[in-house]
């Protein structure tokens, strides 16, 4: 009976065997992948077994971390001043995804980024337990506190850049949450109240991810397209154009001016500084659909990929018929721009036509302070020449001081904006978005672009909104940042 | 058998005249090591969860030690021939079981639900009367053969333990207990096992030339006789009755592997295995059909992540179970979290007993889960070498059958949990939570303990009562 047994003998090995076998499938081969499975909660426990690195303003931390104990995880986020800041910190909750800046910068914040490899492996012989690195943003509280203020309980958007670095200086979108009161593991019904509430998106980031027709501020970039392309020689020639101007290819349709002010063959200046639909219209015909978009570009829009380092929305200047290319040109029809990216062509018009990359991640830094990685600035695209800029500017300063936003006037400091009311859905039949972009000079630098977007502004549909209503914030937001630079 | 003899002058025949050293230091010194492993894997959970040495260290260091070393001497005594490896391997796997259900006992997790009852006390106890039958087995068992004389009592008693769980309501899908009012459960199949591999072999010492001789060749293998086929359609019918009213795929996977198993050594007809192989198939196809519990095990087996996802949605009847299991393994990785400081109380309800493996392979890694499988390898090993062995017919097919079914055990129980065939409940032996399963255990290796004392004994006794059948062991 002994062959008999030796060949069970086998078999039993070779059960063994194949439990062997998938034990090292399971825990070699596939050990990564189960691992890190998103459903695998083990990735979570551990995300919170240890303090998170925080997102820091100004020298402060706007984070923190509150030791729970819980029956899952050790640590929760806490946010200070959480409203306030969402737009830039996002949220790390223990249930849900992280976004924003905790969500990009998510590995440095957990310590798990490579560049923190060796900083882990000494921690680990010393028998410390794994930290997170810090974030250090561009951010400037003060300017934060001015936008996010300023917009009060009115639905809307701030985005203010340093135009000689491309340094994000406030980001604030209301009606904001605070993530504080979704990072922990119960709070669904609190999650499930912000993600319904449809009416004021709270968690949306308007600053970043929504776009909006900018209406009349886009018209700086319609006289940017007009002076590369040497349309006009500057801001001053007149423009020829009627006072009532006819939409191209359209059976007598007249594209209307807002203002009462006179239109017809006025220069580019004082149709910026009364918003002149008829003259900028007539430009974006002239140029046509395929320089707008070349100009548009440069300034940044039909970007997929523009990332600071979180994502932005993709501002759109699309390809399109005459008619709408005309009235695109003045901001409207398919149209789109985020706060940001209308900050941007301020920027770039404040920076003498020199747009730079825009950041808000200024360094990255390891839980021994020392620094891992720190932005350089960036030239992202020159829109426009100096001398175009310059020109430009000084039409810009114009609507400041005798036009339209004459309420962000600040004393002895050189202002230039361009006011806006966008007109949305159908036959305009939604409440207007009113829009101000501005930047401030000091010397010969500028240290400051605004874009202030309101959304549904009923109180009035004329193109006054945008000064009356979106200029205030952006001055404040201005005079924070002069405060403030040295 | 030479293999294992170190003396140079021994014949090669199983029946050696020289006699063989007993190696009982050498299982003493194992089981130093045996004893002394699960204490160090014991003040390592204490230090993980709380930084200092658990309470119970010394109680539990000496209570391991004092069991393990009456065994010993009890082997020393009544066994001294006994091979020297079952006991430390037996040994060292009950302790690293009871850290682990201790340690399992410290999740926060386990502690917040309502019905939470610490398992450890309880276990160690269970190990304690599972030591006290192995002594009892050892001393009062004279000689293996004695049980060949209750093969039809073995026959009618394993029916019962079969049979009494289906009077007894099911339990989380399966109907595999009996329930004694105030003593608590017993799971009836544990002691099946060995009682049923004690009534094969004494059946088929009997009928093994029938079986084996009687059959006609058919494209190059024997077919047996109708009326041979008797008892394996008898027990082939009883495990899938198992399966249907008892919905223990296990079990019945179990007795009718060790079934033919033990037929195929008895006959060395390799047909009995092709017949098992296709019967079995045929069986589980079957009932698969119509039986939801095998349907959803399969389900889960082939799909564990939709079942995951399923069960997050609260749908009745689905488990995270699997898939949990699998998380846990991937994220033991090659060297594991270290005890105490893995999350396999995730998987929930039978962390401690049916999934124990994956907190091994959790919080000990790959490295962790190869060791216990090598121990559990190493065990069958020892049987297989004991059947081997073996002077008599009854002693090898009682070697082969227990050591076969502990193998299979191992496999269905360890499959099931790393997700290599589907789950189906049972118990990994030794190291998981349940008293029958490590009473009937410590039992299964008393009974390979006595055989291989009797196969290693230097001077073999004579049989009082030689009949044909024992001359025919002694075959090169």
């Amino acid at each position: 009976m002994n062959k008999p047994v030796r060949r069970i003998a086998i078999f039993c090995g070779l059960l063994v065997l194949a439990l062997m076998i998938r034990g090292n499938w399971l825990q070699f081969v596939k050990a990564d992948e189960l691992k890190n499975d998103k459903n695998n909660m083990r990735v979570n426990i551990a995300r919170y077994s240890q303090p998170r690195g925080n997102i820091i303003v100004d020298g402060q931390e706007i984070t923190g971390s509150e030791e729970v104990n819980g029956i899952n995880y050790k640590y929760r986020r806490t946010y200070k001043n959480g409203e306030m800041w969402a737009p830039v910190t996002g949220l790390s909750s223990q249930v849900y995804k992280p976004t924003m800046l905790e969500g990009v910068e998510d590995k440095i914040l957990t310590g798990d980024d490579d560049r923190l490899f060796f900083n882990r492996t000494i921690d680990m012989i010393t028998g410390k337990g794994k930290k997170g690195g810090d974030v250090i943003t561009t951010l400037n509280s003060k300017a934060q506190e001015a936008a996010f203020k300023g917009l009060g309980n009115k639905k809307g958007a701030v985005a203010a850049l340093d135009p000689r670095t491309g340094k994000v200086l406030a980001l604030a979108s209301t009606p904001s949450y605070d993530p504080s009161t979704v990072a922990g593991a119960n709070n669904g019904a609190a999650w499930e109240k912000l993600s319904k509430d449809d009416k004021n998106k709270p968690m949306l980031n308007r600053a970043l991810r929504e776009t909006y027709p900018p209406g009349s501020t886009f018209k700086v970039v319609t006289a940017a397209a007009a002076l590369e392309n040497k349309l006009y020689k500057d801001v001053d020639e007149k423009t020829n154009s009627p006072k009532g101007w006819t939409l191209p290819d359209t059976q007598n349709l007249k594209l209307p001016n807002e203002t009462t002010m006179p239109c017809d063959n006025v220069s580019m200046r004082a149709a910026l500084q009364w918003s002149c639909n008829s003259v900028f219209g007539k430009i974006s015909a002239d140029l046509g659909n395929q320089k707008m978009i070349e100009q548009a570009d440069k300034f940044g829009f039909n970007s997929d990929d523009l990332t600071i380092p979180v994502g932005v929305s993709k501002s759109v200047y699309p390809k399109d018929n005459r008619p709408q290319n005309a009235m695109a040109g003045i901001g409207q029809a398919s149209n789109r721009a985020t706060p940001l990216q209308m900050a941007m062509v301020a920027a770039a018009i404040a920076n003498n036509g020199k747009l730079m990359e825009p950041y808000m991640v200024d360094k990255l830094r390891a839980p021994n302070l020392n620094v891992i990685e720190t932005h350089q600035p960036k030239e992202m695209s020159r829109p426009l020449s100096p001398e175009h800029a310059q020109t430009l500017q000084s039409a810009m300063e114009t609507v400041v001081e005798e036009g339209t936003g004459t309420s962000a006037k600040i004393d002895d400091v050189k202002v230039g904006g361009k006011t806006g009311t966008a007109q949305h859905g159908v036959d305009n039949s939604g409440n207007p978005y009113a829009w101000f972009i501005s930047y401030a000079k000091k010397g010969d630098g500028s240290p400051v672009a605004v874009a202030v977007v309101i959304e549904g502004s009923n109180t009035m549909r004329d193109d006054i909104a945008g000064g009356k209503l979106a200029a205030p914030i952006a001055k404040s937001v201005m005079e924070a940042v002069l405060k403030t630079s040295k | 058998m030479s293999a294992i003899s170190p003396m140079p002058n021994t014949n090669t025949t199983t029946v050696s005249t020289a006699g063989q050293p007993s190696r009982r230091n050498t299982e003493l010194l194992l089981l130093a090591f045996a004893v002394i492993l699960p204490c160090f894997a014991y003040a390592n959970v204490g230090l993980a969860l709380d930084g200092e040495m658990p309470s119970g260290m010394l109680g539990y260091g000496m209570g391991l030690g004092l069991l393990a070393g009456v065994g010993h001497l009890v082997v020393r005594k009544f066994a001294p021939y006994a091979d020297p490896l079952l006991l430390p391997l037996a040994t060292v796997l009950n302790g690293l079981g009871l850290v682990i259900i201790w340690r399992l006992d410290q999740s926060k997790r386990f502690q917040k639900v309502a019905t939470f009852a610490p398992a450890a006390t309880n276990q160690l106890l269970f190990s304690a009367l599972g030591i006290a039958l192995f002594v009892a087995l050892i001393i009062f068992l004279k000689d293996h053969r004695v049980l060949q004389r209750y093969t039809y009592i073995s026959m009618a008693l394993s029916l019962v333990l079969l049979i009494a769980p289906m009077f007894f309501p099911s339990v989380n899908g399966a109907r595999i207990w009996i329930k004694i009012p105030g003593l608590g459960t017993i799971q009836p199949g544990e002691f099946a096992k060995i009682v049923l591999a004690v009534f094969f072999a004494g059946y088929l010492m009997v009928k093994r030339d029938a079986l084996a001789l009687a059959s006609r060749r058919f494209m190059g293998i024997y077919l047996p006789r109708g009326r041979d086929l008797g008892p394996i359609l008898a027990v082939w019918a009883f495990s899938i009755l198992i399966l249907v009213f008892e919905t223990d795929l296990g079990t019945s996977l179990l007795f009718f592997g060790m079934f033919v198993v033990m037929l195929y050594v008895a006959t060395e007809r390799t047909s009995w295995i092709v017949f098992g192989l296709l019967m079995s198939a045929a069986g589980a196809v079957g009932v698969a059909s119509f039986e939801t519990h095998v349907q959803q095990r399969v389900q889960a087996w082939l799909d564990p992540m939709g079942e995951f996802l399923l069960s997050k949605k609260g749908i009745w009847g689905h488990s995270e179970q699997s898939m949990q299991a699998l998380w846990a393994f991937g994220s033991g990785g090659v060297s594991g979290t270290g005890w105490g400081q893995g999350h396999s109380d995730l998987i929930g309800f039978a962390a401690n007993s049916d999934f124990i493996l994956a907190t091994i392979g959790e919080e000990l890694g790959l490295a962790g889960l190869m060791a216990v499988l090598l121990i559990y390898g190493l065990i069958v090993e020892r049987g297989v070498r004991t059947s081997l062995a073996a002077r008599d017919p009854f002693g090898k097919l009682l070697a082969i059958g227990l050591s076969g079914a502990f193998a299979i055990q191992v496999f269905v129980v360890a499959g099931g949990v790393t997700g290599l065939i589907p789950l189906t409940g049972m118990t990994m032996p030794f190291i998981a939570q349940g008293g029958s399963s490590v009473i009937a255990n410590w039992a299964l290796i008393a009974i390979l303990m006595k055989i291989s004392d009797a196969a290693r004994r230097p001077a073999p006794a004579p049989v009082t009562n030689p009949d044909a059948e024992m001359t025919q062991v002694v075959r090169p």
